[in-house]
C-alpha cells in the first residue's frame, strides 16, 4: 500500500488551525532569534564560507580522513565499527549489549538511530531503550517518531504533553506547567542514568586529526549517560569527520546560533579516551552516504551539521508539520536527503517547497537546498516517480505553452469557462479553490487588448 | 571488516577531486584577552550568576551564604576549598548521585559565548559538573580569551581524555518553548571570575 504522501498528511496537520498558528509562529519567533544572534557577530558570512569550504575539503577527502580518524581513535583506546547500512548498525548495537548481557539502554538524541529505527529493532530484541532528551522521551511515551531535529515535540501542545505525564509519570491530571512537567522527567530520567550499564548518543562532529567525537546538549543528557555508563556506544554518519581540532572553532560559532539563536550549547564535550574500566564504541555508518556523495548534484546535502535552521524559516514546513515529511529528518534538508535513501517512498518531497530559497540563506554550511530540491523534481520526474496525473498535466502544459495558437485558445476557454460556467472549476472536487477566489476575469487577454491599443494608437 | 573496506572503496570512487582547506587566521581577534563584561553579559543572558572576588575567601564566604554548607554535599578537588568541600576519592561516579553542590576550576573562558572549558586534568571523575544540583566553576581573570578561535589555539594538542566547554546551567525548551532551568545537569551555575 502507498503511503499518505505530504500533501495528505499537511491536510491532517492542518485540520487543527489553532495548532498550525502556534506551530508557524513558533518556529518562526526562533527563525528570528537565529537572525538577531547571527547578526550580532561582523564576520558572519565567513564563517559560514568557511564551514562550507572545510565539509566539501573533507568530503573531497573522505577516504583519508575516515582512515585518519580510525587510527587516532583507535590510538585512544576507543573500538571502531563500519556499518554498511541500517541493519549492520542495528546488529552491531545490538551485539554489542548481548555480550556485556545488558538489556537496557539509555539514549541520547541521535537523527542518525532514527534513519536506522534502532528503537524498533531493539525492542524486537527484547531490549528496553529510554530516551533520554526531553523532548524525545515525550514523543517515545507518545509512541509517534520526532517531527523536528531539534526541537522534537514542536507539534505538541503543553497540555498534550501533561496528559501523556499524567498517565506515564503520575504527575497531577490537568497540570501542564511546563516547570512541573519538566522536574518530574528530570527525576524519572535520573534514575535511568544511574541504572543503566550502557549508554548510547550521537555524534556531532568527529575529529580526524585527534579522533575525539564531540556531542552538543543544552540538558546535559549525552554526558549524565555516557559518564554514568560502563559502555558508551557513539552513533555517527561518516560524514560528520572535520579534519582538525581547530575547525571545531568555525563549527560551534555556528552550529547554536543557527539552531535555537543561543550563542553556545550549554554542553560541547569532547570525547578522546574511555573512562578507566570502561568502553568507548564508535560505529561509522554509510546507509546510503557513500551514494550521495556519488551523485554530484545532491553531493554537497552530506555538509548538513543537523541545525534545522531550514525547517525553522521553511513556510511549508512550518505550516505542515514535521510528520509530514515521513522521514527521520523533515523539512528542507530532509527533502534532498530522502529520495536518495528511497527514491519511490520519498518522491513526494521534492515537491513539498515552494523554492522560495530561504533554507539557502539561513544554512550554516551553505548548502544549496532550493536549488537541489528543483534538481530532485527532475531526477524523479525522469524516473517515472511522480503521479502520472501530475505528469501529465505537466505534458498538456508544456505542449499548450510550446504552441500560440493553442496557447490563445486556451485562454479563451479559460475566460468563458469562468465567465459564464464558474461551478465547472470552482467546485470541492477543485483543491485549487479550497482556500481561494480567483480574481475577476478579464475581458481579453493581454494580447488581445495590446492589438487592439497599439491599433488605435 | 567486509562493511570497513566496502565502505572506503565507495567513498574513494564516489569523492570528488580534492578541493583547498581554507584559512582561518582572518578570523582571530587582534587582542588575546577577552572582554570580561562581554562575558559576564552573555552568561548571564543564559541564565548563570556571574561574580568576581579577589580570591578562594572570598568565594567560600559568599557560597556559605548561598547554599546551606554543613548540611548538603559539597565536593571540590580545590585544597583552598577544604573548609567547605571534600574531594572525591571514590572510584564509582554514581557514589556522587547527592553531590549538592560541586565547585570546580577552569582553564579558561570564552567572552563570546560565555563558556568556561575544563578537561579531565581538573576534574577527574567526569561526572562530576554534571550530576551535581548546582554547578559552580571559577576562572582567573586574564584566562578570557575572546572567541572560540583563540579558545582552540589555546587547547592546542592538548592531550585529555575528556573535555567540555560548560555554558550556563543545564536546561530545556521542549515543553511548548518554555525555557525550564535543570534539564539532567545543573539546576544553577555560578561562575567566580577570580
Amino acid at each position: 500500500m502507498k503511503v499518505a504522501d505530504h500533501a495528505q498528511r499537511a491536510d491532517i496537520f492542518n485540520q487543527d488551525e489553532k495548532r498550525v498558528d502556534w506551530h508557524d509562529e513558533t518556529l518562526w519567533w526562533i527563525r528570528q532569534k537565529r537572525d538577531k544572534i547571527a547578526h550580532q557577530i561582523p564576520q558572519w558570512e565567513e564563517l559560514r564560507e568557511a564551514a562550507s569550504s572545510i565539509k566539501a575539503h573533507t568530503l573531497s577527502n573522505l577516504h583519508n580522513y575516515l582512515i585518519e580518524f580510525e587510527k587516532h581513535a583507535e590510538q585512544n583506546g576507543i573500538k571502531i565499527h563500519w556499518a554498511a547500512d541500517a541493519k549492520e548498525h542495528n546488529q552491531i548495537v545490538h551485539q554489542l549489549l548481548q555480550k556485556n548481557n545488558i538489556n537496557q539502554l539509555v539514549k541520547s538524541k541521535s537523527m542518525l538511530t532514527e534513519e536506522c529505527h534502532l528503537n524498533e529493532y531493539l525492542q524486537e530484541q527484547g531490549i528496553d531503550v529510554i530516551d533520554s532528551d526531553l523532548g524525545e522521551r515525550i514523543v517515545q511515551l507518545a509512541k509517534e517518531p520526532p517531527s523536528h531535529i531539534v526541537l522534537p515535540c514542536i507539534h505538541k501542545t503543553k497540555e498534550e504533553i501533561g496528559e501523556l505525564f499524567h498517565e506515564h509519570l503520575g504527575t497531577p491530571k490537568g497540570n501542564s506547567d511546563p516547570q512541573l512537567l519538566t522536574e518530574a522527567a528530570r527525576i524519572h530520567l535520573r534514575d535511568t542514568f544511574l541504572t543503566r550499564k550502557a549508554a548510547l548518543t550521537g555524534v556531532n562532529f568527529a575529529i580526524a586529526e585527534t579522533g575525539e567525537i564531540v556531542i552538543c546538549t543544552n540538558e546535559g543528557n549525552a554526558d549524565m549517560g555516557a559518564h554514568l555508563a560502563d559502555i558508551h556506544i557513539a552513533s555517527m554518519g561518516i560524514e560528520k569527520i572535520i579534519p582538525k581540532r581547530e575547525h571545531l572553532a568555525v563549527f560551534l560559532r555556528l552550529l547554536a546560533r543557527s539552531a535555537t539563536g543561543q550563542p553556545i550549547t550549554t554542553y560541547s564535550s569532547h570525547f578522546s579516551k574511555p573512562r578507566a574500566g570502561t568502553e568507548i564504541h564508535i560505529i561509522l555508518v554509510d546507509n546510503g552516504r557513500t551514494r550521495q556523495l556519488g551523485r554530484e548534484d545532491f553531493r554537497s546535502s552530506l555538509k548538513c551539521i543537523r541545525c534545522g535552521a531550514c525547517m525553522n524559516t521553511c513556510p511549508v514546513y512550518r505550516r505542515s508539520g514535521g510528520h509530514s515529511y515521513h522521514n527521520a529528518v523533515a523539512g528542507p534538508i530532509g527533502s534532498i536527503l530522502a529520495p536518495n535513501l528511497d527514491m519511490k517512498d520519498f518522491a513526494d518531497l521534492p515537491f513539498a517547497s515552494t523554492l522560495c530559497g530561504s533554507c539557502t540563506n539561513v544554512c550554516p554550511v551553505k548548502i544549496d537546498i532550493h536549488e537541489q530540491l528543483y534538481k530532485w523534481r527532475q531526477v524523479l520526474v525522469k524516473e517515472g516517480h511522480v503521479d502520472p496525473k501530475k505528469a501529465i498535466a505537466m505534458q498538456v502544459m508544456a505542449k499548450t505553452l510550446a504552441s500560440p495558437t493553442l496557447y490563445h485558445l486556451a485562454g479563451k476557454a479559460a475566460r468563458i469557462t469562468l465567465k459564464y460556467a464558474p461551478f465547472v472549476v470552482n467546485n470541492k472536487f477543485n483543491a485549487w479553490y479550497l482556500q481561494r477566489e480567483m480574481p475577476e476575469v478579464p475581458k481579453s487577454s493581454f494580447g488581445e487588448w495590446y492589438q487592439q491599443n497599439r491599433k488605435d494608437s | 571488516m567486509m562493511s570497513r573496506e566496502q565502505i572506503l572503496h565507495a567513498v574513494k570512487m564516489n569523492q570528488p577531486e580534492e578541493l583547498a582547506l581554507p584559512n582561518l587566521d582572518s578570523f582571530f581577534e587582534n587582542q588575546t584577552q577577552g572582554d570580561i563584561a562581554e562575558f559576564t553579559s552573555v552568561l548571564q543572558g543564559i541564565g548563570a550568576l556571574v561574580l568576581q572576588v579577589r580570591n578562594h575567601q572570598e568565594m567560600i564566604n559568599t557560597l556559605k551564604a548561598q547554599f546551606k554548607i554543613g548540611e548538603v554535599r559539597v565536593v571540590s578537588p580545590l585544597e583552598s576549598l577544604r573548609e567547605i568541600a571534600e574531594p572525591f576519592i571514590g572510584d564509582d561516579p554514581h557514589q556522587l548521585a547527592n553531590a549538592e553542590l560541586v565547585i570546580l576550576p577552569s582553564h579558561f573562558a570564552v567572552a563570546e559565548n560565555g563558556a568556561c572549558w575544563l578537561s579531565d586534568a581538573l576534574c577527574s571523575e567526569r561526572v562530576l559538573p554534571f550530576i551535581t544540583q548546582h554547578l559552580v566553576l571559577t576562572v582567573n581573570k586574564e584566562d578570557i580569551v575572546p572567541t572560540m578561535h583563540e579558545a582552540y589555539a589555546r587547547i592546542g594538542k592538548a592531550d585529555y581524555g575528556f573535555g567540555t566547554f560548560i555554558a550556563g546551567p543545564s536546561k530545556t525548551a521542549d515543553i511548548a518553548q518554555s525555557l525550564v532551568l535543570g534539564a539532567h545537569g545543573p539546576r544553577s551555575l555560578i561562575v567566580f571570575i577570580i
